[in-house]
């Protein structure tokens, strides 16, 4: 007997409306600025305030610095952690889970202790100083994410292997992270990437404890104080935030593909 | 004997409590083709990755020209090397794959495009060099792999099972290529592998390895023909073996299943009625009694496996069972299943192994 479908489809109907639903009513809701009739209005006000050109741009400048730290720190301890330390491997593992344990605000204060003004590095002392704290801190917070995509990219190619065959045609560690292991694993870096660039732009707690002017704080200052533009940034961070997701699957189509025939 | 080009002394690797490689020595003159041939875990790869610089011998050392590279690294020692899985990049074309260990070099951009154009016409793959490894065959793969690691013009040639992920067919053609490109271009090859029909067909000398150890090193046909332990004579082809007792130790003559042969000796400590083991190569066994053959044995036909051109036999003796192959006559049908036979064969060709 073919089992009933209506289960299965009533469910993932039931678990999408739970998402759908509240999009839908915030997006209708964007579009009532004007009275009487749905326009873009919301939107219009949005793009057009300085503070969100500001602030948008300022983010996407933090993210981009972030994804790069975190691809130069992430790329090689993953890259030899596999090679020459896979004993270490639950340790950093768990290592890379703390930044979703330890909630941000906790994360933030200690950074402030250790990095204020008066401390033997005082970062948080200058607003180029308080930049780069943020963007370390945007690495740490990314680091799940940016750890377990490049982990995955290394587990799909034969690491030992491929840096054995670079090292004996003369390479050293570092044309072979280089040329070899990094062009192989590009595509989990940039989904790792796109993860850390999706967090960074609604990023609250720490841009705002830190008191940068960045996208999140801007974001809840306008929910503060407006009433139809929260909803319009609402769906423009979501459709960012879905852009960043497409990206990662439009960019598993071109990873070097391995073939292991044997005729 | 030509002057040594790789010589390996004392060679040692621990692992922790276990000892892989004991105190292996060798040397081999430059453009020979060397097998390092033994079953699992026995140690040759290990061998093979201490030449390549991949692991750190606990003790002895390996020189290459004279020189010594023992603790030099892997990107120090101007080697090649072709590894089982293929290892070609991912990311590359087939023209990049090759032109990696020129472009490290520093070779400019059209010396390296003659060089790889030269390697595609040595494996037999011109206009190959757009393609990326997933779009080739596992055969064509490891000839790439093959260009790739020649490509450098390293010093030594290092060979890691490179036939193993292949298919029969594909195997028997890669060796046979790889052993004409090894003889065109001279170049000292250091071969792994666990085949001893592979080792037998294209090596100049093998290492036969056990635990570790060297059991035997020659030139294939003496490690066939006169194999020098047990180990040696049974991993490295078919090996029968007759159960025999002592009738007169002062005569050599032995009883099996009841039939009286003289022997040319006899191992030392034999006494009347001692049992002792006799080994000796199928192919030493003929049907009938054939001229020159100086013991005559009357068994049973066991089984008869027909393989086409061959027919293999297994003869039973009593307790033994030999097995043998011979010839299809078409003219004439098989021995069948439990007819008598008799077989034949000359007492020198009897091999007396020490353990």
């Amino acid at each position: 007997m073919k089992p009933s479908r209506f289960w299965p489809w009533f469910t993932l109907l039931l678990g999408a409306s739970y998402f759908i639903i509240p999009l839908i009513a915030t997006f209708e809701f964007s579009l009532r600025m004007r009275r009487g009739y749905y326009s873009f209005d919301a939107y219009l006000s949005v793009f057009s305030d300085p503070r969100f050109q500001a602030t948008f741009g300022y983010s996407v400048v933090i993210g981009i610095f972030a994804i790069i730290v975190g691809v130069l720190i992430v790329v090689p301890a993953v890259y030899f952690v596999r090679l020459r330390l896979p004993w270490l491997r639950p340790f950093v593992e768990f290592l890379t889970l703390l930044p979703l344990i330890i909630p941000a605000i906790v994360l933030v204060y200690g950074y402030i202790r250790l990095y204020n003004s008066s401390s033997l590095i005082p970062f948080t002392g200058s607003a180029l100083g308080t930049d780069v704290l943020l963007v370390f801190a945007y690495v740490t917070l990314a680091l799940p994410y940016m750890y377990r995509a490049v982990d995955t990219g290394m587990r799909t190619i034969d690491v030992q292997t491929l840096t054995e065959a670079a090292q004996i045609m003369g390479a050293n560690s570092a044309t072979i992270i280089a040329r070899v292991i990094l062009p192989n694993v590009l595509v989990a870096v940039l989904s790792g990437a796109f993860l850390t660039f999706a967090i960074v732009i609604g990023e609250f707690t720490i841009a705002s404890l830190l008191n940068r002017p960045a996208f999140g704080p801007y974001l809840q200052n306008i929910g503060a104080n407006r009433a139809y533009e929260p909803a319009a940034l609402a769906i423009i961070s979501f459709i960012i935030t879905w852009g960043a997701m497409g990206m990662i699957n439009l960019l598993a189509r071109f990873a070097p593909r391995t073939s292991a025939r044997t005729d | 004997m030509a002057a040594e080009f790789l010589r390996v002394e004392k060679l040692t690797k621990r692992f922790g409590n276990n000892t892989v490689v004991h105190g292996v020595d060798f040397a081999f003159a430059k453009g020979e083709f060397i097998s390092l041939l033994g079953p699992s875990g026995c140690g040759k790869t290990t061998i093979l990755r201490m030449i390549a610089g991949f692991e750190t011998p606990t003790s002895g050392s390996i020189e290459v020209e004279g020189q010594d590279i023992t603790h030099l690294k892997p990107n120090q020692r101007q080697l090649g090397m072709v590894f089982q899985a293929y290892a070609l990049f991912p990311n590359l074309n087939v023209g990049d794959n090759i032109g990696f260990g020129l472009k490290i070099a520093g070779m400019g951009r059209e010396e390296r495009r003659a060089r790889t154009d030269e390697m595609l016409r040595l494996i037999g793959l011109p206009g190959f060099e757009k393609r990326f490894p997933y779009e080739m065959s596992g055969g064509q793969q490891q000839r790439v792999a093959l260009a790739r690691a020649i490509a450098p013009r390293p010093r030594m040639l290092l060979l890691d099972e490179p036939l193993s992920a292949l298919d029969a067919k594909i195997r028997v053609s890669l060796r046979e290529e790889i052993r004409a490109i090894q003889l065109d271009l001279g170049i000292t090859t250091v071969f792994v592998t666990h085949d001893q029909e592979e080792a037998l067909s294209i090596s100049d000398r093998i290492v036969v390895m056990n635990a570790g150890h060297i059991e035997q090193l020659g030139a294939p046909h003496e490690v066939y023909n006169k194999p020098a332990t047990r180990f040696v004579a049974t991993f490295v082809g078919t090996l029968n073996t007759i159960e025999a007792s002592v009738a007169s130790a002062a005569n050599h003559q032995v009883t099996i299943d009841g039939q009286t042969v003289a022997l040319p000796s006899l191992p030392s400590g034999a006494v009347d009625g001692s049992a002792i083991s006799l080994t000796l190569r199928p192919e030493v066994l003929s049907v009938g009694n054939r001229p020159g053959n100086d013991i005559v044995l009357a068994g049973t036909v066991a089984d008869v496996t027909f393989l086409g051109s061959v027919i293999r036999l297994r003869v039973a003796l009593g307790q033994n069972t030999l097995s043998l192959d011979t010839f299809n006559d078409q003219r004439t049908a098989p021995p069948t299943r439990g007819e008598p036979v008799t077989i034949s064969l000359a007492s020198k060709d009897l091999l007396i192994l020490g353990e």
